[in-house]
């Protein structure tokens, strides 16, 4: 049944052609080379011209090599036992566990009926009180952190992982330093957090094809633990590879380029991905955190601009914090009000304060004159950014508001905050008036 | 009946499908997939010698070379009829519940449900007799849909005069019984049913005349209704970057605006934007009809990850429910969200043909496209002489908030009414972000002229003076331009802004715009006495804080009117004369 076809008589780039009937549209196929066997999925058919995308690249491949289609478009195998386990964009191990081959899903499968889905209301608590505070992750959100090279996104994304309460974790790693990688595995290995994690990760050292790849596979796998009513945590790190890859490809299959070089469908291949985020009505949920490096810091790049457009806010790291005024959590109505009644008391007063602070800041550096009140703003902002917005910083959402109610009474009074009265009676520090009082 | 035409495929790439045939095919035409026992929907958008080009409104994966491609001899078209309002439908008008109900989580490729209930009856009520002389839209009776009747209409697609032959009586009726029977000159005799067909891609024109837009559409937002005012059967664009708030804006015109009919077409946008809109809207009541918004509320919903096809298709069979709805009399307003995402994806296709490329790659018919489709709005006198108008109000996602990009550039050139959101606005959390220095509209607003420009003035001079101010400081501004400046700030702050989350300020009535309005005007001409800056920033400032909570009082509440005695007599401290 399986035959084999051996008249492949185009090569270019990482796509290959060759004559072959009764193929199937995305249909998967062994390429057999002398050094090894390569897996390879149809991305066009024209006639008996079959194109194919070899995962491990085209590098080596002859004219006289074999190709054998399989029949069935490309699977993964889903499960309890991928706990634990770490492998590569086409799905191989990459610890030394065995190969796996039960219980198989295609990747890419249809869009969620919208009417299936909930309105998020569940947060997701990660200890870093910008996140918590000021930008609530929301299960069921789709977030990218935007941020430009150099930037500690991985170790942001590894801290979330590690302290997120949430039942599984799914890391998809694209076109990532080899020590990026071992980071990641270490930490999670430290924090015990590998048991309910599995990883697949593609190296910048890997073919391109299996870049693209990561994405559905992450989220496929993703998809089928929701279904058994697991909430999945998945992280993505870097779709700006996947989109770069994704042009590579389409440049290769000569598609019309649409801006800077990459394809016209970007924000629909994006969106596919993204909008696998979801809350089902009866079963469990899919968050996807995912990191967009920014080239150039230039948000107007296709790709964060695209990125923009279909998640649900972003987190804007820059300088080593969570800026709070790039960054924006869309679904954070929906949650920060259930929590405790002084949640968005403290998020609008701090911010609102802490713009002031960056006015003021800017008033110091032209020169002009502080005044008491200037004073007051110079030392909540450093407070602020010290105790706040540094992601050194580790404490649960209630510890958290009340420290800040503590770095409002360390730096101005009750009034001065434009707070409620009936909120700072009830929130406002006891030490305060032992200061003032009990001399 | 012959046997169906049929072609076999020769050329899969993506989403498009080349088919060859050897019997006569129509552009436009829907086809079939015969994929195993799948049958995949759908149309015919270029044909070269034997060749047809299909766009498929399903995903592709497992399709072969050969297979068999069934021709269907019509135009993609939408069933209209009763049982429209407070549903979901996909961009192909599959209903999504009933997809749920039978197919769960997913959707799966192939499957295709009728959009009204076949089996749900109406109480139908004839207003014809036998002998009556009908034509196309001419309303043959009436059955109940929620709130309005909804009218049986002659076939918008026959053409001429006819002669009703026999119509039923008073009673219940399912979409698909005839409950009436016409003939034409020539005695050929047609059934009428509650239902109708109709090819989405063109306008139903069964109307006597159509008019000028002029009478405004209330939508309750002040920068909108006062500034930039849309009309009934006009056109309108939202254009902003993303997080720049286009959707709240829509879902909250959705929510207030004085029309009949909402029609939304969430068109390749976030699934949950829509989820909220579908789980919210049956939980608010209407205030002008005391129902469920949802029951005068038409979703046409096309998320991102649906197929790319259909969601070119969804903004057409949005426009042409709107324009059905407007056959019965009503004023129907169609929000689109977002026309760019309707104009990448006939860039995608655009690109699978391989066609020369326009600017972005955007395909050359990329404007008359945009144009024609905003041209299906407008306000008609019907034959029997009511008036129904479609508004259309569309988003567009400029990439990089950049307004130059050709899909902003071509809608500018075909609406009457722009508002430009601006990603400064958003930032610095002023609601609605709309810029008044950017937006205009070609509409007739209910606030008087004069006033009106006098707050367009007020906004450029206090603009400017911020700009002046941001070179020479505080201190090298003049008093009267400080005070101008200050002027500007007040009216931005207490009457374009608008605060969705209060439940007064969120929706203001015309009546109120026009006092209000008026009120600041008069606070916009006095001249008042400050002796230094200081003086003046802090009277504007407790002005506005006193404005705040008028806003937030119900409109001729005790606490309006005693608000509104507090800011008189504030005002005649400091004001020279009157």
């Amino acid at each position: 049944m399986q035959k084999l076809y051996t008249n492949i008589n185009q090569i270019v780039g990482d796509v290959i052609t060759v004559e072959a009937e009764n193929v199937g549209n995305t249909e998967l196929a062994q390429v057999i080379t002398k050094r090894g066997t390569s897996l390879a999925q149809v991305i066009r058919l024209d006639g008996k011209k079959v194109f194919l995308q070899v995962f491990t690249g085209s590098r080596g491949i002859s004219t006289g090599d074999k190709v054998r289609f399989l029949g069935h478009p490309m699977r993964i195998t889903t499960g309890t036992m991928l706990l634990g386990r770490i492998f590569n964009g086409s799905g191989m191990p990459l610890d030394n566990g065995p190969e796996l081959s039960e219980n198989l899903v295609d990747i890419g499968g249809p869009p969620v009926n919208p009417v299936k889905r909930i309105i998020p209301n569940k947060m997701i608590r990660t200890g870093i009180p910008m996140i918590d505070i000021f930008n609530s992750l929301v299960e069921s959100q789709k977030l990218p952190i935007f941020s430009i090279a150099g930037e500690p996104y991985n170790e942001l994304l590894a801290r979330i992982a590690t302290q997120a309460e949430i039942d599984i974790i799914i890391l998809g790693g694209m076109g990532l330093k080899y020590d990026d990688y071992l980071f990641f595995r270490d930490t999670l290995e430290e924090h015990g957090a590998l048991s309910h994690s599995i990883v697949f990760m593609h190296t910048a050292a890997d073919p391109v094809v299996e870049c693209l790849l990561v994405p559905d596979i992450s989220l496929a796998v993703a998809e089928n633990f929701a279904l058994e009513g697991k909430r999945v945590l998945v992280l993505l790190t870097d779709m700006s590879n996947f989109c770069d890859a994704l042009k590579e490809i389409a440049i290769t299959m000569q598609q019309v380029p649409s801006n800077r070089g990459y394809p016209g469908d970007l924000y629909s291949q994006l969106a596919a991905r993204y909008e696998k985020a979801v809350d089902f009505d009866t079963a469990g949920s899919i968050t996807i955190l995912a990191v967009t490096t920014m080239p150039g810091d230039d948000v107007t790049h296709p790709i964060p601009d695209n990125t923009g457009y279909i998640t649900e806010g972003q987190f804007y790291l820059k300088n080593g914090v969570i800026e709070p005024f790039g960054s924006l959590s869309r679904l954070k109505q929906q949650v920060n009000s259930k929590t405790r009644d002084d949640h968005r008391t403290i998020m609008d007063t701090m911010i609102q304060l802490f713009a002031d602070y960056r006015e003021t800041l800017e008033k110091q550096a032209m020169g002009f004159q502080m005044s008491a009140w200037d004073m007051k703003l110079l030392t909540y902002g450093k407070l602020f950014e010290d105790k706040m917005m540094s992601l050194k910083v580790n404490i649960p959402l209630e510890k958290a508001l009340d420290l800040g109610w503590e770095i409002l009474h360390d730096c101005f009074s009750p009034e001065e905050t434009g707070i409620k009265k009936s909120m700072t009676d009830k929130y406002w520090p006891e030490k305060y008036e032992n200061k003032i009082y009990s001399r | 009946m012959t046997a169906p035409r049929k072609g076999r495929i020769t050329k899969i790439s993506g989403n498009m499908v080349t088919v060859s045939f050897d019997s006569p095919v129509m552009q436009n035409e829907v086809a079939y997939i015969l994929h195993s026992s799948e049958r995949l929907k759908s149309e015919i958008i270029r044909v070269r010698g034997n060749l047809a080009e299909m766009q498929v409104y399903e995903a592709t994966g497992g399709l072969k070379i050969g297979e068999e491609v069934e021709f269907t001899g019509e135009l993609l078209s939408v069933e209209l009829g009763p049982g429209m309002l407070g549903q979901i439908f996909d961009g192909l008008q599959n209903p999504l519940p009933e997809i749920a109900r039978q197919c769960g989580f997913f959707l799966k490729r192939g499957v295709y449900i009728t959009a009204l209930s076949e089996t749900q009856v109406w109480d139908f009520t004839p207003l014809v007799k036998p002998g009556d002389r009908v034509r196309a839209g001419d309303k043959i009776g009436f059955v109940v849909e929620k709130i309005f009747k909804h009218y049986c209409m002659v076939p918008f697609s026959l053409r001429g005069n006819f002669e009703v032959v026999s119509i039923e009586n008073a009673g219940k009726f399912t979409i698909r019984e005839a409950v009436a029977q016409i003939k034409d000159s020539n005695k050929k005799i047609y059934p009428v049913y509650l239902s109708q067909n109709w090819p989405v891609k063109i306008p139903i024109q069964a109307y006597a005349e159509r008019f000028k837009p002029g009478e405004p559409l209330v939508t309750k937002m002040r920068l909108i209704d006062s500034l930039f005012p849309v009309a009934r059967g006009g056109t309108y664009c939202i254009p902003g970057p993303f997080g720049a708030g286009k959707t709240v804006l829509q879902q909250l015109t959705s929510r207030h605006a004085e029309v009949d009919v909402v029609v939304i077409a969430a068109c390749g946008e976030r699934a949950g934007e829509v989820v909220e809109t579908l789980k919210i809207f049956p939980t608010i009541l209407d205030p002008r009809t005391n129902r469920p918004l949802s029951d005068r509320t038409v979703i046409i919903c096309n998320t991102s990850s649906m197929p790319v096809a259909a969601r070119e298709s969804s903004v057409y069979t949005a426009v042409t429910i709107a324009e059905y709805y407007r056959q019965m009399g009503l004023h129907v307003l169609l929000l689109a969200d977002s026309t760019s995402r309707w104009a990448q994806a006939m860039r995608e296709m655009s690109g699978r043909l391989e066609e020369i490329p326009g600017e972005e790659a955007f395909p050359a018919y990329l404007e008359s496209r945009i144009a024609s489709f905003y041209e299906r709005a407008g306000v008609v006198r019907l034959y029997d002489g009511s008036i129904g108008s479609v508004t259309i109000g569309g988003a567009v996602s400029p990439a990089g908030g950049n307004f130059e990009e050709p899909v902003t550039q071509a809608t500018l050139k075909v609406v009457g009414a722009f508002h430009g959101l601006s990603r400064s606005r958003s930032d610095a959390r002023r609601y609605p972000a709309i810029d008044p220095l950017i937006s205009w509209s070609k509409y007739q607003s209910f606030i008087d002229e004069k006033q009106k420009e006098r707050g367009h003035g007020i906004l450029r001079k206090g603009f400017d003076v911020a700009q002046m101010m941001k070179v020479v400081g505080e201190e090298g501004t003049s008093l009267s331009d400080y005070v101008d400046y200050l002027k500007a700030e007040f009216f931005d702050f207490v009457y374009l802004q608008q605060n969705a989350f209060d439940a007064v300020d969120e929706a203001t009535p015309k009546e109120r715009q026009i006092y209000v309005f008026d009120f600041i005007y008069r606070i916009l001409e006095s001249e008042f006495n400050f002796s230094d800056k200081d003086m003046a920033l802090h009277y504007f400032q407790q002005l506005r804080q006193l404005f705040k909570g008028w806003n937030s009082a119900p409109w001729r509440s005790e606490e309006f009117e005693k608000t509104e005695k507090e800011i008189r007599v504030f005002l005649l401290e400091r004001s020279k004369k009157g």
